[in-house]
């Protein structure tokens, strides 16, 4: 998949859980939790949402490294080239 | 019209689920009404057929009013209409039935207007007739037919529902604190086997199974209110009634603002995973809309965790008709004092706000203490 392709997952996860954001307004490298007042909740409705769209396993310990928009794309990227 | 929260007055019945004729078991949904807590799934309490639907879509009428008429099993007529307990007495009576309370058994109704109405499925119960001494007629039944497929009249606005939501909030809260003589009391909680324990489970399950601390939390208050049963109780008339079943009415902040408390049925007899299924269930419902009403009128306590907003102690006001709300902040770090030597450990404030005409500090004391317990063997929850 290209960068594009994931991000357009997963822009389309996040507006699946927060219907009311402006996705459009997202910044690249400011935490989900502070832009779309998401909770922990709905991090976990992000990460199995993820990996029912892309197959990707996501541990715990690396929560704190999707936390960004830009940060989630590049780990979800890693994980589906290796 | 079920009172669903306590100071509800009215309700908009937006769509029914069922029709006349239907056959029905207790936990069916059979109507949807629309509240200022958003869709709410009416569920009906008994088994039998729809005998008479007396509400149309669209309508709005006072908590109390009879919404359809149930024919049980065994023959008896219920109404579908059930108050929360504790709740005020609606001011507004209920209203009026239609015509057809004055020829009991069956409707005033020609023949070609009763087989129009089976053709288009309208309860010639249902509609007010407009013939020779309020017989109902074939156009009585054909405009009823196109009033029901009409889109709901008067959906809420969603500001007017934000707004109606806050009043309703502070009326319930300024009733609270008003009537009931609260005592608050806190703890701090070593979290650190909880949150090891939570670590090491979660990397045993798969991804969609995974717990969150709030499952513990729910857990532990739940098991705790065994050992405390009073706090596990609410107000019916002039008495403090105790549960025997424990339904945790778990606070939800809904997006775009208000709040609303929908029940963790039984949760003192679920398993971690069925929890925290239903928690994710009931998040998502509360959010999209889709709670039924027996969760917003069984809650016997209300657990609020504020943890998520960096809040680290919370003082809960109590929700009528309940008796007591538990609060949990944030787990945070703090140096603990561990057999003389200070150690950087995950710490979690416990608070109770408990109604003290039901129950004393000593005994919320011994509630408290009670969740810490439990929560120090997270494998036994």
């Amino acid at each position: 998949m290209t960068r594009e392709e994931v991000r357009a997952a997963m822009l389309r996860v996040l507006g699946e859980i927060a219907p009311e954001a402006d996705l459009r307004a997202l910044k690249p490298d400011v935490p989900f939790r502070d832009q779309l007042d998401l909770d922990s909740m709905d991090l976990l409705n992000v990460v199995i949402a993820l990996h029912a769209a892309l197959g990707v396993e996501i541990p715990e310990a690396d929560y704190s490294i999707l936390a960004t928009p830009d940060g989630c794309v590049d780990y979800l990227l890693s994980r589906l080239q290796r | 019209m079920p009172i669903l929260t306590v100071d509800m007055t009215a309700g908009t019945l937006t769509a029914w689920r069922k029709r006349v004729g239907d056959a029905v078991k207790r936990g069916d949904i059979i109507a949807e009404v629309e509240t200022d807590k958003g869709l709410i799934d009416v569920e009906v309490f008994t088994t039998g057929v729809i005998e008479r639907i007396l509400v149309q879509a669209g309508e709005t009428v006072p908590t109390g009013t009879v919404l359809a008429v149930i024919t049980e099993e065994a023959g008896t007529q219920v109404f579908v209409a059930r108050p929360v307990p504790g709740a005020p007495v609606p001011a507004a009576p209920p209203a009026a039935p239609p015509p057809i309370a004055e020829t009991p058994g069956r409707p005033r109704i020609s023949p070609l207007a009763r087989k129009v109405a089976a053709e288009l499925r309208v309860d010639p119960a249902s509609v007010r007739g407009t013939g020779p001494g309020g017989a109902v007629t074939r156009d009585d039944i054909e405009r009823a037919a196109a009033d029901r497929a009409q889109p709901p009249a008067r959906p809420v606005e969603a500001p007017d529902r934000q707004a109606r939501m806050r009043q309703l909030i502070g009326a319930a809260m300024a009733r609270s604190k008003r009537e009931i003589p609260h005592y608050y009391l806190g703890t701090t909680i070593d979290m650190s086997r909880a949150m090891t324990w939570l670590a090491e489970e979660n990397l045993k399950r798969p991804v969609t199974e995974r717990l969150l601390t709030g499952a513990l939390l729910m857990k532990a208050t739940a098991l705790a209110l065994r050992e405390v049963p009073e706090l596990n109780a609410v107000w019916r008339g002039a008495e403090a009634v105790p549960s025997p079943a424990i339904h945790i009415g778990v606070a939800i902040s809904l997006r775009g603002g208000g709040l609303v408390a929908p029940a963790l049925h039984d949760a003192d007899r679920r398993s971690l995973g069925e929890l925290m299924t239903g928690l994710r269930d009931l998040v998502r419902r509360a959010r999209s809309g889709g709670l039924r009403s027996s969760e917003l009128s069984d809650p016997t306590i209300t657990v609020t965790s504020l943890g998520e907003q960096g809040v680290e102690t919370v003082f809960g006001i109590i929700y009528p008709p309940q008796v007591a709300i538990v609060g949990f902040g944030r787990v945070v770090e703090r140096p603990w004092v561990v057999q003389g030597r200070i150690e950087a450990r995950p710490v979690l404030a416990a608070t109770l706000s408990a109604d003290h005409r039901v129950s004393d500090g000593h005994r919320g004391g011994l509630f408290l203490a009670a969740v810490d317990r439990l929560l120090q063997e997270p494998g036994a929850l």
